[in-house]
C-alpha cells in the first residue's frame, strides 16, 4: 500500500508540475488541482496509513488512525476548492479582456509604445 | 489580559461582513465604517503593545483548549508591533483610496480591504503552524480581490500569474506543514520546538527537509530571489492603495521567517545553520536585482516594486544573521521599509493619475509637480538610504550589525553599492518626471476641443487608459496628499525618535531569542483549561 499511496502522490505531482508550466490557463488550473490531490493525498499519509481503523474513540478498540490529518485535509479540500474558484474566474476575466489565454505578460506590461495587441514575450 | 488579543482578527472580520450585508450599495457608509473599524484597529494595536511592552507573553486559547491540542494566538512584543504596524498602515492608505477616488472603482473594496487585514493580523498572533497556513490562505484570498479592483486587461493577467504563483506556493505550504507533522506530531509553534529540540540528531534528514520546504513558502511570500518572479507585475498592476498596502504583504512572509528560525528551528537546534546558510546569498541577490531593476525599469509602477524588492534583501540580510543586534535592526529597518516602500506607491499612483501613464518618458508638466517632486524627493531619499531619514539609520544598523559576520566584506560591499544604483535609479527618474518636462513646449493643453471643460486643477488624460486611475472624479485630492504626507511623517518620526523605536526593537529581539517565556506562556501556566 505505501508504494501505491507514495506513487500516486509522486504521478499527480509530476503531471500537476508539468501542467503548471504549459503556461496557459486551463493547462494551470488542471495542474494546480493536480498539485492539490497530490498534497491532499500526502496530508493524509501524514499521519501514517493504518486501514480500517478509527479515528475517534470507540469501544473495544485499540488501533486507532491519527485523526488530525483528517481534519487537516477538510480544510485544505475547501481551500483549495475556494481558490480554484477564483483562478477559473480570473483566467475567464484575463481570456474574455486580453483574448488569449497565455499566462505570462506581454510585452507591453514592461516597455512602452507597444500596442495594447502586442503579445510577444 | 483580556480577549482583546483576538479583536485584530474578529473587529476586520465583523465589519467587512457587516459591510458586505448591509451597505453593499452605499460608498458613504462603507467609507464610514471601513475607517472608523481600522482606526479601532490602531486603537487596539496600540493597547496590545502597551500590554506586550511589559515583556510578559499573552496567550489566548480559542475556545479555552489547551495547548497543544487547540489553537492558540499569541501576543509578544514582535507580534503587538506588527499589528500595530499593519493597522497604521491601513488607516493611512485607506484615506488615500478615499481620497483619489480608487474605491469606487470596483465592489467591495472595504470588504476586501478588512478581510485582508484579519488574514494579516491573525498571521501576526497565530501560534500555530497550520493556522498560520489559514490566515495566509484569507489574506491571499482577499489580496486577490483587491489586486484585480478596477479590472483591467494588464491587470487580471498579472492576478492570474499572481494566483498561479501563490496557489503553488500554498500547496508547498501544506507539504511543509505535513512533513513537520509526520517527524514532530504536533503543529503547535511551541510544542514543536520543544519536540525538535528533543529529537535525536540522527532522526532528523526529514525535518530539515521540511523546515526548507517551509522557508521556500515563506520566501516566496517576502519575494525572495529566485521567488520574486511574481511582485513586478502584480505590484505594478496592482491599484496604487492596494500596492501600498500589499507593502505589508512580504513584510509577513519575512515575520513568518524570523518566528519560525528563532522559536522552531534556532540556530543551536538540529537545523544548525542551513537555513542561514540559503538565506544570506538570497538575500544579497535580492538586493541587488531589485536595485538594479529600480534603474532598469521603464515604468514607475515596477520601478516602485523593485525598489519594495531591494529593500527586503537589505532585510533579509540582517534576518539571516540570527544574532539579537542583527535581529533588532532588522526590525527597525522593516517598520522604515513599509513605510517607504507604501509611500512610494502612493506617490507613484499619483503621478499616473496626472500624467495619465506610468512610461518613464518625457510628457508635458503635470499639475501639483511642485509638491509630488517634493514627496518623490523626501521618499527617494528614505528608500535609497540617503541622510538624513531612517533608511540611512536602518541600513547604518544592518551594517554596525553585520561588521562581525563572516561574509561582512561581501554584505557592506554589495550594500554600498547597490545604495549607489538606487540612488542613480531614482534620480533619473525623478529628474526625468518632474525636471525635464519644463523641456516639452508649453503647458499641457487638451487638443480635443469637444472634450468637456475641466473645473478642477486636474487636466482631463493624455489617452484613455484604463489601468490608470482618472483622477477628475477624485473625492478629494487633499486627502490623497494628507495621507502620503502622513506616512512621510512616519518616516520622519521613525528617525528623530531612532532611540526608543531602537530599544524597543533591541528588547523585541532579546525576547524573540531567548524563547523560553514564549515556551512557558504557552505550554505551562495552562490553569483553568480544559
Amino acid at each position: 500500500m505505501e508504494l501505491l499511496v507514495s506513487s500516486a502522490i509522486g504521478v499527480l505531482t509530476a503531471a500537476g508540475v508539468y501542467l503548471i508550466l504549459r503556461l496557459r490557463t486551463f493547462a494551470v488550473v488542471l495542474g494546480m488541482t493536480m498539485l492539490s490531490y497530490a498534497i491532499n493525498v500526502f496530508l493524509f499519509a501524514t499521519g501514517r496509513l493504518i486501514v480500517d481503523a478509527p479515528p475517534i474513540l470507540h469501544e473495544g478498540t485499540t488501533v486507532y488512525t491519527d485523526p488530525l490529518p483528517q481534519a487537516l485535509v477538510l480544510t485544505a479540500i475547501v481551500i483549495s476548492f475556494g481558490m480554484t474558484a477564483v483562478v477559473v474566474m480570473m483566467a475567464l476575466g484575463a481570456f474574455l479582456e486580453g483574448g488569449d489565454d497565455r499566462v505570462d505578460m506581454p510585452r507591453s506590461d514592461r516597455l512602452p509604445d507597444s500596442r495594447p495587441g502586442d503579445k510577444g514575450a | 489580559m483580556s480577549h482583546l488579543i483576538i479583536a485584530p482578527v474578529i473587529l476586520p472580520a465583523v465589519i467587512g461582513a457587516l459591510i458586505i450585508l448591509w451597505m453593499r450599495n452605499d460608498l458613504l457608509l462603507q467609507r464610514v465604517f471601513s475607517v472608523i473599524g481600522t482606526a479601532l484597529l490602531v486603537g487596539v494595536g496600540i493597547y496590545l503593545n502597551w500590554h506586550a511592552a511589559s515583556d510578559q507573553v499573552y496567550v489566548y486559547r480559542l475556545g479555552n483548549w489547551a495547548a497543544p491540542f487547540g489553537i492558540v494566538l499569541v501576543l509578544d512584543r514582535l507580534a503587538a508591533l506588527m499589528v500595530l504596524l499593519t493597522a497604521v498602515l491601513a488607516l493611512v492608505v485607506q484615506l488615500y483610496a478615499v481620497g483619489s477616488g480608487w474605491d469606487r472603482k470596483g465592489w467591495h473594496f472595504h470588504a476586501l480591504w478588512q478581510f485582508q487585514l484579519m488574514g494579516v493580523c491573525g498571521a501576526f498572533l497565530t501560534g500555530d503552524a497550520f493556522n498560520l497556513f489559514v490566515f495566509f490562505e484569507v489574506l491571499l484570498i482577499a489580496s486577490y480581490g483587491l489586486m484585480i479592483h478596477g479590472g483591467g486587461e494588464m491587470r487580471l493577467r498579472a492576478g492570474v500569474q499572481y494566483i498561479a504563483y501563490n496557489l503553488a506556493g500554498s500547496t508547498l505550504f501544506l507539504a511543509a506543514l505535513g512533513v513537520l507533522y509526520s517527524v514532530t506530531g504536533t503543529l503547535n509553534m511551541a510544542d514543536m520546538a520543544i519536540r525538535i529540540s528533543q529529537m535525536p540528531a540522527e532522526d532528523t534528514a526529514l525535518l530539515r527537509t521540511g523546515a526548507v520546504l517551509l522557508i521556500l513558502v515563506f520566501a516566496i511570500k517576502a519575494a525572495l530571489v529566485p521567488l520574486h518572479f511574481w511582485l513586478p507585475s502584480t505590484y505594478a498592476n496592482a491599484p496604487g492603495p492596494v500596492a501600498a498596502l500589499f507593502a505589508i504583504m512580504t513584510k509577513v512572509g519575512v515575520y513568518a521567517i524570523i518566528r519560525f528560525f528563532t522559536l522552531v528551528f534556532p540556530q543551536d537546534s538540529v537545523i544548525e545553520s542551513v537555513v542561514a546558510d540559503l538565506l544570506l546569498p538570497a538575500a544579497l541577490f535580492t538586493l541587488v536585482i531589485g536595485q538594479i531593476g529600480i534603474l532598469g525599469s521603464r515604468n514607475l509602477g515596477r520601478m516602485a516594486a523593485f525598489a519594495a524588492i531591494g529593500s527586503i534583501g537589505t532585510l533579509m540580510i540582517a534576518v539571516s544573521q540570527y544574532t539579537p543586534q542583527a535581529t533588532a535592526a532588522a526590525i527597525y529597518y522593516m517598520i522604515h521599509s513599509t513605510l517607504a516602500a507604501a509611500s512610494l506607491f502612493l506617490i507613484v499612483d499619483m503621478i499616473g493619475a496626472r500624467r495619465g501613464d506610468l512610461w518613464l518618458r518625457l510628457a508635458p508638466i503635470m499639475p501639483g509637480n511642485g509638491i509630488i517632486a517634493a514627496l518623490y524627493f523626501v521618499t527617494a531619499i528614505a528608500i535609497a538610504g540617503m541622510p538624513p531619514l531612517s533608511g540611512f539609520i536602518g541600513k547604518l544598523l544592518i551594517l554596525q550589525a553585520t561588521a562581525g559576520a563572516p561574509d561582512a566584506i561581501w554584505i557592506w560591499s554589495i550594500i554600498l553599492a547597490t545604495s549607489l544604483i538606487a540612488i542613480y535609479g531614482l534620480a533619473r527618474a525623478g529628474s526625468l518626471v518632474f525636471w525635464k518636462c519644463y523641456e516639452v513646449q508649453g503647458p499641457y493643453a487638451p487638443e480635443d476641443e469637444d472634450a468637456p471643460a475641466h473645473a478642477g486643477p486636474i487636466p482631463p488624460k493624455l489617452e484613455p487608459d484604463e489601468h490608470i486611475q482618472d483622477l477628475g472624479d477624485a473625492a478629494s485630492p487633499g486627502l490623497t496628499f494628507a495621507a502620503t504626507g502622513l506616512l512621510l511623517a512616519g518616516i520622519v518620526a521613525l528617525t528623530v525618535f531612532a532611540g526608543p523605536v531602537m530599544r524597543f526593537a533591541d528588547a523585541t529581539a532579546h525576547q524573540l531569542h531567548d524563547a523560553g517565556a514564549y515556551l512557558g506562556a504557552v505550554l505551562n501556566m495552562q490553569e483553568g483549561t480544559k
